[in-house]
């Protein structure tokens, strides 16, 4: 297990590196300078050539990228072409919105699509079953943006019950950080909870014609444990893959939803940051979804250990 | 509860759904089993033998639904009975053993836990009791070292172990009745002795009634104290055991017994036709160790040698993991020889490359066990039966004619070339499998446990066909199997493989007779039901030489 993970960890490099250098090529072989940029409308050449130097623009793109790599493995980031702050400063202010908004949807999710999935299951071909499904594929259907906005006007315009758009630190308190962010947690979730419960719904059926199923109910054991304790448990390899990705696209897709309810997050933070080339800023947070990514991928092939002894690396 | 019976049923019918092949799964079923007795139920698949059980156990799935009759278990009905009431009674006054016990226990949960719901279901025990218990009951069935063993998972026992933890848990509340379907087709032949063993030394000292499926009579004749014959759902005969296989009176009865093979191999000339395969220190090693991570080398063939003439069949027995099947896979080439040599007809096919192999391919063909996964079910049988002459470059027009041909060689009609898998037996499905084979015109042909998943009677029919082929035409015959009774009768030679190593060789006859090798010896007495004579000779042709 330890030399696993090791090999894992150390396969990471190779896989950031490439991540970098596609992001570097790609941000400079873009149209749009970011000297043109800051300098603004009434700049003349000369100003504009003498930002570029100054942020070092005028290199040549090689030097320019080792320059960045380097600084990287020091720690530094750089510092952002358009807020003048350094970069790990600007993501560390915007990560928590952008991980509250993923973890409490990811949360809100699995509460809701497992056991549906699971019911589903269970009670296949039944009205339940076809309803279920049917939710799942109309949840499939809808853009969040669509959801986003339904849900804004009824329960923010209309009933007046939750906040039209916002975010409140959860240090100012549990209370007002769940009020504001609840609201876009089950926007966000919806396409989710129908493609989870979906994958339980497939992944138990297959489970409960399994031997072992008999063997419990032959033990007189009943129907809710068997489907608790012996067809979800092994059911669980291939809903835990789902939601770990889930959650990966998650963090990465805050984009959209981040723009329809102004949550400054991570995904505000990139729409800002390519509006204004702003080169440092988009690499990070880039490397950043890069990393989430790969981190994720690993705990989901270590969770798999845990749930099922079979399985050793 | 003075019963006279533990088990008590009488005119159970079982419906099955509207399109099935016939009304009824099982039929006005009625047989009883007395404390302390092991009643047999045998017949062949689809005889309703496990719906019966299924139905006493309340267990039957949602499309089949019992439409009369009664099953008393220590005189209640569990046909009629609530959930909640079943179950309670399961567990506690029935318990059920399965065939598979590979699949049967639940594969990420530790098996004391495992016998332990047993007990945290049924009664107040603490954890601690529970497991002191799981403990006990794991020592009652001899599995070695209980205190180490209660917490392994299922996946690190064997399949005998695993078989003893389903009978502990079976066992643990001391039901009346105990239903064992198959629940030794899956072991090796040795394992199942030693089960069949504890399963009388359980109901012995415990006084329990047994219900024993099984389609294997020599198993029967091994353990049944009463037997009942099952056939499309009806009872065709009932009695005493020695009444029903020493003066069978149903002719059905009388059909089955005479197919299971007998252990007396026939006289056999020795044949000496050209060596058409000849294999010399065949090796396969699995895994390898690489500096991050120790990996378990395992020796899967070691050293094998073997030569088999043209018109020869030779025998591999052994049990499961012995490596026969590996050495057939190798001289196939479906896996690579890790070293040695195999020699096809003077050429050597151990060691070249995919391409230079593939005018060989033809040469070698394998018929494998399992005939319902072993044909593309998205594809006719025609389809399947000229995909291989025409990769060899044969027209399709003349391919199909073959094909044809060889249906009606392999007992089928021609036309049903454009039907599909599915809507042909496992036995039509095996024979389907054969004339696949035959289509490229091998010289050597290798049947992995080819009839092994077969009905009794069905194995009989195409083992005949096997023999038959041979003979026609001068093929050279690789025969795998676990099974000392097909064996016995179809193979000139044999070869014994234990853990890879070949342990003795020789004429089957003389092997049966006069076995050299211990493990030959402990094989032979394991095949159950040694004290019965079974059957006549299958293969006839055989006997004579060619």
């Amino acid at each position: 297990m330890a030399s696993y993970l090791l090999r894992r960890v150390i396969a990471t490099i190779p896989v950031m590196l490439i991540v970098a250098i596609f992001i570097f090529l790609l941000l400079r072989l873009t149209p749009g300078d970011p000297a043109t940029i800051i300098a603004g409308d009434y700049a003349n050449a000369e100003q504009v050539a003498q930002i570029r130097e100054s942020l070092g623009l005028d290199q040549p793109i090689a030097t320019q990228f080792v320059i960045w790599l380097g600084n990287m493995f020091q720690g530094d980031f750089g510092e952002s072409f358009f807020y003048k702050k350094e970069v790990s400063e600007l993501i560390a202010a915007r990560l928590e919105p952008t991980l509250s908004l993923s973890i409490l949807t990811i949360i809100l999710t699995v509460v809701i699509a497992v056991p549906l999935g699971t019911l589903a299951a269970y009670k296949q071909g039944s009205w339940i079953d076809r309803g279920i499904m049917g939710f799942s594929v109309l949840g499939f259907s809808l853009p969040v943006f669509v959801i986003g906005y339904a849900l804004i006007y009824v329960f923010s315009v209309q009933l007046g019950w939750l906040p039209v758009q916002g975010y409140q630190r959860i240090s100012e308190g549990v209370g007002g950080w769940l009020y504001r962010l609840i609201l876009p947690s089950i926007a966000l979730s919806v396409i989710f909870v129908a493609f989870i419960a979906r994958m339980t719904r497939t992944s138990v059926l297959e489970v409960l014609g399994e031997d072992y199923v008999r063997t419990a109910r032959a033990k007189g054991q009943t129907e809710t444990r068997v489907l608790m304790r012996h067809a979800l448990r092994n059911a669980a390899v291939p809903i835990v893959t789902v939601i770990g990705l889930s959650f990966a696209v998650l963090i990465g897709g805050v984009v959209v939803t981040e723009s329809v309810f102004t949550i400054p997050g991570l995904g505000l933070l990139t729409v800002e940051a390519v509006l204004a080339r702003d080169f440092p800023t988009i690499q990070a947070v880039i490397l950043l979804f890069s990393f989430i990514y790969v981190l994720i991928n690993l705990i989901i092939d270590v969770s798999y250990t845990l749930l099922d002894p079979r399985i050793r690396y | 509860m003075d019963q006279k019976y533990v088990l008590e049923v009488s005119g159970l019918t079982v419906a099955l759904p509207k399109n099935a092949d016939r009304p009824n799964a099982v039929e006005n079923i009625s047989f009883t089993v007395a404390p302390g007795e092991i009643v047999c139920v045998v017949g062949e698949s689809g005889s309703g033998k496990s719906v019966t059980a299924s139905a006493v156990m309340g267990l039957l799935p949602d499309a089949l639904r019992p439409k009369g009759g009664k099953t008393l278990l220590q005189g209640e009905d569990t046909l009629t009975a609530e959930k909640s009431r079943l179950r309670d009674l399961r567990g506690t006054r029935m318990a059920m053993i399965f065939q598979e016990p590979m699949t049967a226990l639940n594969p990420v949960t530790r098996v004391g836990e495992q016998i332990a719901e047993v007990l945290e279901i049924h009664t107040s025990m603490t954890a601690a009791e529970r497991r002191q218990r799981a403990i006990e009951i794991m020592e009652a069935v001899h599995l070695p070292d209980p205190e180490k063993m209660v917490d392994a998972f299922p996946h690190q026992l064997s399949g005998g172990q695993r078989q003893r933890i389903m009978i502990a848990m079976a066992l643990v509340l001391d039901p009346a009745l105990l239903i064992a379907d198959e629940p030794t087709t899956a072991l090796d032949v040795t394992t199942q002795a030693q089960i069949l063993k504890l399963i009388k030394e359980m109901q012995e000292r415990r006084g329990t009634g047994v219900l024993f499926i099984t389609h294997d009579f020599g198993v029967v004749a091994e353990i049944a104290d009463r037997i009942v014959v099952m056939q499309h759902g009806r009872i065709v005969e009932y009695g005493d055991r020695d009444d029903v296989l020493r003066r069978p009176k149903a002719p059905y009865t009388q059909m089955l017994m005479a197919s299971v093979p007998s252990m007396t191999p026939p006289e056999r000339s020795a044949k000496t036709g050209e060596t058409a395969v000849e294999v010399k220190t065949l090796n396969k090693v699995y895994g390898k160790t690489s500096w991050l991570s120790k990996d378990r080398i395992v020796h899967a063939v070691q050293d094998v040698d073997l030569m088999v003439r043209k018109g020869e069949t030779l025998g591999i027995v052994g049990e499961s993991g012995s490596g026969k099947s590996t050495v057939a896979r190798c001289i196939a080439r479906l896996i690579d020889p890790t070293s040695g040599s195999i020699s096809l007809h003077g050429t050597e096919i151990a060691t070249i490359s995919q391409s230079q192999l593939r005018p060989h391919r033809r040469k070698v063909q394998i018929v494998f066990q399992d005939p319902y996964r072993s044909l593309n079910p998205r594809r006719t049988i025609g389809q399947s039966l000229v995909e291989a002459p025409m990769n060899f470059g044969m027209a399709e027009a003349q391919a199909l004619k073959i094909a044809r041909d060889l249906m009606e060689l392999v007992g089928l009609s021609g036309d049903a070339l454009e039907r599909y898998p599915h809507q042909f037996s496992g036995g039509q499905r095996q024979r389907i499998c054969i004339a696949r084979a035959l289509a490229v015109e091998p010289e050597v042909l290798i049947a992995d446990e080819a009839v092994s998943a077969l009905d009794v009677s069905v194995q009989a029919q195409v083992l005949k066909l096997l023999d038959d082929i041979r003979v026609k035409y001068n093929l050279a015959m690789l025969f795998i199997t676990h099974d000392l009774r097909v064996a016995a009768q179809i193979c000139d030679r044999l070869i014994v493989m234990q853990k890879g190593v070949i342990v003795e060789h020789g004429p089957t006859r003389a092997v049966y007779q006069n076995p050299q090798h211990p493990y030959t010896r402990l094989l032979l007495d394991a095949a159950p039901g040694q004290g019965m004579t079974f059957g006549s000779e299958i293969a006839p042709a055989a006997a004579q030489g060619s």
